[in-house]
């Protein structure tokens, strides 16, 4: 197995390798080894975009090697949160990271003008972006194309103008249509001047054990293909669960002012398949294609002119940029998502911003100056694509506000009760109940993928879980998914690999583990990123949760503050921090 | 159902021991035969040639599953570049897919091309490498217009044998094969 770190220093536009074998073998690699480098590198009290802010890209183990494991996580410190940044991508950056023959990038420092990174197998060079500062995240990895070795195999990961101009939510486009989307590290790649990242390489990795490796491969692709635990991603998509969270009164709608969508249906996965879709793709090694790109096309002018773009949707964006705005129909939708596409914003807090900002307007908060005439309302698709453009390029200092984030926001106009965020981070699409919202507010980056607090709650709407055995779950899932993330698996595939599965797996490429090695490891990563996000002001008591979440019946009914109280005082309990 | 993912019977092929998950039946008994022709030296009764054929290629989803499968049933190890079957984009996954693999030309310009004769065409159309033969000088490379050979580990020609491991990864039917017209 390969266990190199590839360090690149942008100020002194130096680059050189290290063998980490015991980094590796301690903490086995993506978000273990993530946290890790981070502890390493990452100052005490930094500025996140000052140049003292490492960048750490990781991935592990089972990359490239197995069907699914086809995630690459970045960790730094979050210009959003001022805390533990982290984020997870596929499309090809791990399969090229892995045949470039680098387990882990630590890029530290930062450029004196616009630059992007080279890498094709041990070969780096930090090369001039003057002249692609400023374009769209699109084009410059369509003109990065034109430029970089690999084709075919590599991976361009690059920020558009939100990322330049330090939005706090901006994300990395990776290779169009996939994204390390949450948490700002756009903004950390714009305060280092760094447009881009190109990886290629031909680097192969030997197997001690031919047979057994195709053993278990056979096994594993069987269990994705055939069996229904993938199915759901592989038919509509992600998006198949707007129609069924509307249902259930779990689908988040004009800022979570109602948990069902009347025109919910006009922008379900159902009728953006059958509309919209034209193709779908995969991630480099994983047979499923959960990819789902729409044709948006539309008239320029009455002489049957038409633009076309493609543009890929997921269940997040449809929430955030369509029920949580009144938006109600795809092309409003769709149109809103190619936005934050070509600006490189994350789709989901560009969402919660807008919401929680059309709110504060509607009550007077905030006023048609500041918005310099923008009017936003409900459903105003034109208003809010002026808005994500001001955002981006802040001509006044309400957009400037709105670029910070709906914490910063909301503490300056005012409206915190109805700024959808925990833990600074804006929330995911899911009021479905108490453990949803304490799942986002322990989690360690405070997203729903940290434990997916929304299923636990989904599952007891059907069979009644007590607090306790919810925050148990809460628990289970934290620890387990930082040994899924140290792999590093998508977890869309979470139910292929069982323990006895990853197990399996892990000993076909050489490592041999235990169930109690595991445990161990999902404990030992959770407590290392809590020792991050505490050393740099996370403090879980001081958390807040906004009155909104209390007022909106939810899938379980209307949460009772109570509940949500007794659930963080079990939580804190069983973690042993009371 | 929508859910179009082939099933998979895995079934055991002779070839180096390797464990093929074959799409169906009919192509693992193919391909084990094919197999044990190779292994064996020794000729059953005459049959037609079968190759890969790329039917329907737009329907790729860019998974990479048929190079991992070809590299990992033929080298043993992980590789890309390893692979005789290569998914090519063009403009990036935003354009469309190219499946680039030997079409098993009737007469092959590597062959012809090959000055040590380490290229041989059999009477059944098929054609063996002879690895102790190749001098590296990636004639062979040059004449085939589609690309379907690269140079691998020692400059000689990653040829492919059309065993059909692809046809067996890929979970969109991009891959099948066909039989030779005689």
């Amino acid at each position: 197995m390969l266990r190199r770190v590839l360090y690149i220093d942008l100020g002194n536009e130096d680059a050189w390798v290290e063998e980490r074998q015991d980094l590796f073998d301690q903490w086995m690699g993506g978000t273990g080894v993530g946290i890790k480098l981070l502890m390493e590198e990452c100052p005490e009290g930094v500025d996140p975009l000052s140049p003292k802010a490492p960048i750490i890209f990781c991935i592990g183990p089972l990359n490239g090697m197995f069907p699914v494991a086809t995630k690459m996580v970045a960790t730094f410190k979050s210009p959003l949160t001022g805390e533990l940044g982290e984020s997870y991508a596929g499309g090809r950056l791990p399969l090229a990271a892995r045949f470039a023959g680098h387990e882990a990038i630590v890029i530290r420092g930062a450029a004196e003008r616009p630059s992007y990174i080279s890498i094709n197998n041990s070969d780096v060079k930090i090369k001039d972006a003057t002249s692609i500062w400023g374009v769209e995240a699109q084009t410059a990895g369509m003109i990065l194309r034109e430029h970089e070795p690999g084709i075919g195999r590599r991976s361009i990961i690059r920020i558009g103008p939100a990322g330049e101009n330090l939005v706090r939510y901006a994300g990395v486009v990776v290779d169009t249509y996939r994204h390390l989307g949450r948490l700002g590290l756009g903004a950390v790649f714009g305060s280092k001047k760094l447009k881009a990242m190109v990886i290629s390489g031909t680097e192969h990795v030997e197997i001690p054990d031919h047979k057994r490796y195709r053993e278990v491969y056979n096994k594993l692709y069987q269990t994705t293909v055939q069996t229904d635990v993938m199915e759901k991603y592989h038919d509509i998509g992600t998006s198949v669960n707007i129609n069924v969270l509307n249902w259930l009164k779990g689908l988040p709608t004009k800022n979570f002012q109602s948990s069902s969508f009347p025109e919910a249906e006009n922008i379900s996965g159902e009728i953006l398949a059958d509309k919209y879709l034209f193709r779908r793709l995969s991630c480099a090694g994983c047979p499923i294609g959960c990819i789902h790109i729409a044709q948006l096309k539309s008239a320029f002018s009455t002489h049957h002119e038409f633009e076309v773009r493609k543009v890929s949707y997921d269940y997040e964006p449809i929430y955030s940029l369509g029920s949580n705005l009144g938006v109600s129909s795809a092309e409003g939708l769709l149109q809103l998502i190619d936005a934050c596409e070509r600006l490189g914003l994350d789709v989901m807090s560009a969402g919660v911003v807008l919401a929680w900002a059309t709110e504060a307007y509607e009550r007077d908060m905030i006023t048609p100056q500041e918005t310099l005439g923008v009017p936003l309302q409900w459903n105003n698709v034109k208003s809010y694509m002026n808005a994500l453009e001001y955002i981006v390029r802040p001509p006044n200092e309400f957009y400037a506000a709105l670029a910070k984030g709906v914490d910063y926001a909301s503490a300056k106009y005012g409206g915190a009760d109805f700024a959808m965020a925990l833990g600074g981070n804006e929330v995911s699409g899911y009021h479905t109940g108490p453990a949803s919202i304490v799942g986002q507010i322990v989690g360690v980056r405070h997203s729903h993928l940290d434990n997916a607090g929304y299923s636990i709650d989904q599952k007891a709407a059907k069979k009644q879980l007590s607090p306790e055995q919810m925050v148990d779950e809460i628990i289970n899932e934290d620890n387990s998914r930082g040994v899924f993330n140290s792999l590093v698996g998508c977890l869309f595939a979470r139910g292929v690999y069982t323990s006895e599965n990853i197990i399996d797996a892990l000993g076909a490429v050489g490592i041999e583990k235990t169930k109690d090695d595991l445990d161990s490891l999902g404990k030992r990563i959770f407590d290392e990123k809590y020792r991050f996000k505490t050393r740099e002001g996370f403090d879980l008591s001081k958390v807040r949760v906004p009155k909104r979440f209390y007022e909106t019946v939810s899938t379980l009914g209307k949460v009772d503050p109570q509940t949500v109280d007794e659930m963080l005082r079990l939580y804190r309990k069983k973690r042993g921090w009371l | 159902m929508s859910y179009s993912i082939r099933r998979i019977d895995a079934c055991r092929v002779g070839r180096r021991g390797a464990d093929l998950g074959m799409a169906d039946s009919s192509e693992a008994k193919v391909i084990s035969e094919r197999v044990s022709v190779a292994g064996q030296e020794t000729k059953p009764k005459p049959k037609k040639r079968r190759r890969l054929k790329v039917a329907h290629p737009e329907r790729c989803i860019g998974c990479l599953g048929c190079m991992f499968a070809c590299s990992r049933v033929h080298t043993g190890n992980v590789s890309l570049r390893d692979s005789a079957i290569k998914i090519q984009t063009q403009g990036g996954i935003e354009g469309d897919f190219r499946v680039v693999v030997c079409r098993g030309c009737n007469d092959p310009p590597c062959v012809r091309a090959c000055p040590v004769g380490a290229l041989e065409r059999k009477p059944d159309g098929s054609v063996v490498f002879h690895e102790e033969l190749c001098t590296g000088c990636g004639q062979c490379q040059d004449a085939c217009l589609i690309g379907a050979i690269s140079l691998g580990r020692g400059s000689k020609p990653i040829k492919c044998m059309h065993c059909g491991a692809c046809v067996a990864f890929c979970p969109h039917g991009v891959l099948t094969f066909e039989e030779v017209p005689s």
